[in-house]
């Protein structure tokens, strides 16, 4: 019984549970089972939620009252622990917030309770959402379920990682220049970036405020929208959030799912981000999906973005400028780790202490970084130019979607590397953002789905779309259409190829 | 702290050229904060007006409060200012315990108010323009309390208490540009420019004004150039001077002070300085330089600013006259010497004698009323005079005083009575039976009975010695419990003498 629980898909267990032939509690318990019985070996959670079963009672219970409860009541959820929760200790992946309680629920986490959603856990993630591999956790990295040598992507492969192990159904993300699409690329899930403002970041924990935007992963097309809905939505607690009406992401991927062809669809290729510089079996798979559209009649356009080079240098100026005041106040003086100098000494003294045994070495370099692309006499060449950039990239998308609906791409150069593979040299590590980042210089929604797998590696192959802003529901309408040919074609769903039993070196 | 050598002020100001430039900040006084929901309320115990955006929590972000920009832009049109259509909030990074962020919301390069002046009229009559180079939104720090230690400062206390309450309070800094040609009237001229702006915010409602709360600080720079000159000299910021009397006596002290050491060759360094109100001085802060690095970049939690031109035009026409021009049209209006109207100024009951005037009281008994009596009682009360009887149930005591129903000393009966909450005037006279007896009979009965037991004053009156006649009135006074028309109590008396 358990594992088939497990296997369901979120849309797949709100149904059960909606028709009473599952309980909350029941399917809670299912997943608590699998966290007990992988997590050792996958390490996807910081925290366990102790009330999980007791809310997952209460909400049987309401059903049974015969209260009209919500579409997705009872399904459980995992939470990147980025986002603030009341009954869960909020870390952020650092040391400097070790067991810290927040007195308040990030909105979306609070939405996701007015749901009756029932939080299962925290999910690990780079510290401060600084990394794409978990490797720089203050609590160690999380490993890939489709082989537990290779990094589950970052931040958020907590959350990735989760999902892809059958821990969770869906769960919750954030992405600043990739957090929830490259993390789906190496894990073999779906992870969709909204549009910036769609969804409230009150409660999310900053890592560079302009770029900074909360969304879902699942396994499934379907089961990141229905998460959509639950958390998009104006809140007058994030003053960018807009005020948009949006349709419903749950009927444009069910509407998607359905539709016979892509005929008329055009399809923009962005030139600078795919190519010779990635990995064959990553090209393959784009390749393959490219081919999957142009049979079902879509019309594929080259995209010439010629900013796209300068997204990452942009990229890594702006976010460290703005981490490096978004994480000032990480000071001992009000909340987390307080660390006093032998002796004493002055506040100051007491602050910098605290700074320098809380914050990881990934986290210092970018608090420097952005430090220096502030000051004064280097504003203008660092933070100055890197805000051009990006204006020029947005101009770069506007044009490009004059010509094309949606601009694909590979999600990420390579699958799934190993652990230490990119560590010694930062920069290796942020190059592998460079598919991802313009999306979140432009604000413009951008997800990704599994498509492939390398045949060099065995590894998940994402492939990654991108839509005007506020056409999230596009996005889901076609990835929701590829993804069901992929899955005639394969004859199971992409998830179906995930090893159940997740181990080293792979599952082949 | 050593007493610094000061130069006798005209000898200071026949050497140098005194400028100044002030900075003020304003408290509004909107329900809640400048970027959360928690009440901005004064005197609250400590860390109790707070959400998780007054602590910097994790994830908290700010909201600009609707009400605060409404009111800076009034007070940047008030300032004669070009209001921005589109001013941006920034972010001024530095490390402080008070700071929940460590960095403060303020504006940077767009404000929202530009390019004013303001006019101020010193109590010698002369007129200043001050220039305005800007006013800009920004939030307030929170309150410490250094525990420990001699200074009451951070260096060298045991340790440090914060209260966050304050964290979040809408401010606006209103900066001047500098002050040239005021001379010997330059101490004058910032205690007048501050004291207009009081009464600028306290005329557009936006702000409690108070200086003792902290509600209006002004930070005074001062420097001093050589006659002749036409470099402007090293400049100090004394800061959080908290009293007009102080804001005068600071910058007076600064010239002094400044000129001393330029004057024996010496060199100002460009400090901080703190304003000591027991002895008067000022001492040295921490040092400043214009390289301080607050790293501002625009604020990227909020949108830009950008009122609409009927919004910045309803403000406009909602502006209330400006203070000095007020203060002229009254006086004229009035009809009143420097002394009487000054005596309303300073009392701070400009708005409550204007009221009772309006409903028809004679300018001088509302000026006697609110600056005598009723000023007395607040005094002795330690509360606002306003808030102690309104200017409408002023002017019925008035009116029962035109018709003669009480004289002054009834009148001061009556106006304690309505104070104390006792009814409206007229009700208070009946219920008291304060009115004067002005039943002839009555009186003349007490007169001759007064002359009857002291005849030796009917002997003086009839002699023409009509001062005589006050020991009788007295009397009369005295038996009829003072409920008597003294003047009409005094004809009667010479006429029942005479007879």
């Amino acid at each position: 019984m358990a594992s088939e629980i497990i296997d369901l898909t979120a849309a797949e267990l709100a149904t059960k549970l909606a028709a009473k032939e599952l309980s909350a509690e029941d399917a809670t318990k299912a997943h608590l089972d699998r966290i007990s019985e992988v997590d050792s070996d996958v390490r996807a959670f910081l925290a366990i939620n102790e009330h999980a079963l007791s809310t997952a009672r209460e909400i049987d219970a309401r059903r049974a009252s015969g209260e009209k409860l919500g579409e997705l009541a009872g399904v459980p959820l995992a939470v990147k622990d980025v986002l603030v929760t009341t009954d869960m200790p909020t870390t952020s992946g650092s040391k400097i917030l070790e067991g810290w309680m927040s007195p308040y629920d990030a909105t979306v986490v609070a939405r996701c309770r007015q749901a009756d959603l029932v939080p299962l856990g925290k999910t690990n993630m780079d510290e401060f959402a600084m990394g794409s591999s978990t490797e720089h956790s203050a609590y160690g990295p999380t490993r890939n379920p489709w082989n537990l040598d290779r990094i589950p992507g970052g931040s958020g492969g907590g959350s990735a990682a989760a999902v892809a192990a059958f821990e969770a159904p869906f769960a919750l993300g954030s992405d600043t220049g990739g957090s929830i699409r490259q993390p789906a690329h190496v894990t073999g899930t779906v992870g969709f970036k909204p549009t910036y403002g769609a969804v409230s970041r009150y409660g999310a924990i900053a890592l560079a405020s302009s770029l900074d935007q909360v969304g879902p992963c699942s396994r499934t097309v379907l089961d990141s929208a229905l998460l959509h809905d639950v958390i998009a939505g104006h809140d007058h607690h994030d003053s960018t959030s807009l005020t948009d009406q949006w349709p419903s992401m749950a009927a444009a991927a069910r509407e998607g799912a359905r539709a016979e062809n892509l005929k008329g669809l055009r399809v923009g290729v962005v030139k600078q981000i795919q190519g010779d510089g990635f990995q064959q079996g990553v090209r393959d798979g784009f390749a393959k999906t490219l081919e999957l559209l142009v049979a079902a009649g879509a019309e594929i356009v080259e995209i010439d973005a010629p900013h796209f080079e300068y997204a990452v240098a942009a990229y890594y100026l702006i976010l460290p400028a703005e981490a490096s005041s978004n994480l000032a106040k990480f000071d001992s003086v009000r909340f987390g780790l307080r660390v006093t100098p032998a002796g004493g000494g002055t506040v100051e003294d007491v602050m910098s202490a605290t700074r320098e045994a809380g914050f990881g070495p990934e986290v210092k370099r970018r608090i420097i970084l952005g430090t220096y692309a502030l000051s004064a006499g280097y504003y203008d060449a660092y933070y100055g130019s890197a805000q051009k950039v990006r204006t020029l990239i947005q101009r770069d998308f506007d044009a490009a979607f004059t010509q094309a609906d949606i601009l694909i791409s590979p999600t990420a150069p390579t699958t799934a590397f190993a652990f230490g593979e990119k560590t010694k040299d930062p920069l290796e590590m942020y190059l592998n953002d460079v598919t991802t980042i313009p999306a979140n210089l432009a604000g413009i929604p951008a997800m990704s789905i599994p498509v492939d797998v390398a045949a060099e590696d065995g590894l998940p192959v994402g492939l990654q779309l991108m839509a005007p802003a506020r056409a999230d529901d596009r996005l889901y309408r076609v990835s929701a259409t590829i993804e069901r040919m992929l899955e005639e074609a394969a004859g199971m769903p992409f998830y179906a190829r995930a090893p159940k039993t997740p181990a080293k070196g792979g599952a082949k | 702290m050593s007493k610094a050598k000061l130069m006798d002020f005209e000898k200071a100001l026949e050497l140098f050229e005194p400028v100044i430039g002030l900075e003020v900040h304003v408290e509004l006084n909107t329900k809640t904060k400048m970027f959360s929901s928690a009440p901005n309320e004064f005197g609250s115990e400590p860390n109790t007006n707070l959400t998780p955006v007054c602590l910097g929590l994790p994830g908290s972000l700010p909201v600009v409060n609707a009400q605060a920009v409404r009111y800076s832009i009034s007070l940047g049109l008030a300032l004669g200012c070009e209001i921005s259509p589109s001013s941006v909030f920034a972010r001024k990074n530095y490390f402080y315990p008070d700071m929940a962020k460590n960095y403060q919301i303020s504006q940077y390069d767009k404000p929202i108010a530009e390019n004013g002046s303001v006019e101020i009229e010193l109590a010698n009559g002369r007129v200043v323009h001050v220039p305005i180079e800007r006013a800009h939104m920004e939030e307030d720090a929170g309150k410490l309390t250094h525990v420990g230690g001699s200074t009451g400062r951070i260096q060298g206390a045991e340790y440090s208490l914060v209260d966050y309450n304050r964290a979040g309070v809408p401010l606006v800094e209103i900066v001047t540009r500098p002050v040239f040609g005021g001379e010997a009237d330059t101490p004058a001229i910032a205690s007048a420019y501050v004291s207009t702006i009081r009464d600028i915010v306290i005329a557009l409602g936006i702000s409690d004004a108070r200086m003792d709360r902290g509600n209006l600080r002004c930070d005074a720079n001062v420097s001093l150039r050589p006659r002749g000159t036409e470099k402007l000299g090293t400049r100090t910021e004394t800061k959080n001077v908290n009293s007009l009397r102080s804001v005068e006596r600071a910058v007076r002290y600064e010239i002094q002070r400044q000129a001393a050491i330029l004057a024996d060759g010496g060199s100002i360094l460009q400090e901080t300085r703190h304003w000591h109100e027991d002895t008067g001085a000022t001492s040295a802060g921490r040092p400043k330089s214009d390289a301080d690095d607050y790293r501002y970049f625009p604020e990227p939690d909020l949108a830009p600013v950008e009122p609409s031109r009927e919004l910045i035009e309803e403000l406009r026409a909602q502006l209330p006259e400006h203070p000095t021009l007020r203060r002229r049209r009254l006086k004229a209006e009035w009809g009143f010497s420097d002394l009487e109207f000054q005596d309303i100024v300073n009392s701070g009951l400009l708005t409550e004698v204007e009221t009772t005037v309006a409903i028809g009281v004679e300018p001088q008994a509302a000026r006697k009323w609110w600056t005598g009596e009723i000023a007395r009682i607040a005094n002795e009360r330690g509360v606002d005079a306003g808030s102690l009887i309104t200017p409408a149930n002023l002017a019925k005591v008035v009116a029962l005083v035109d018709e003669g129903t009480l004289n002054d000393k009834l009148a001061r009966v009556v106006i304690g009575a309505v104070i104390d909450g006792e009814g409206e005037p007229s009700a208070i006279v009946q219920a008291r039976g304060l009115a004067i007896v002005s039943d002839d009979g009555a009186l003349i009965e007490a007169i001759d009975a007064a002359l009857a037991s002291q005849p030796d004053v009917l002997e003086k009156i009839r002699e023409g010695k009509v001062q005589a006649a006050g020991a009788v009135i007295g009397a009369v006074m005295k038996a009829m419990g003072g409920q008597a028309d003294a003047a009409r109590v005094r004809e009667l008396v010479l006429e029942r003498a005479s007879q």
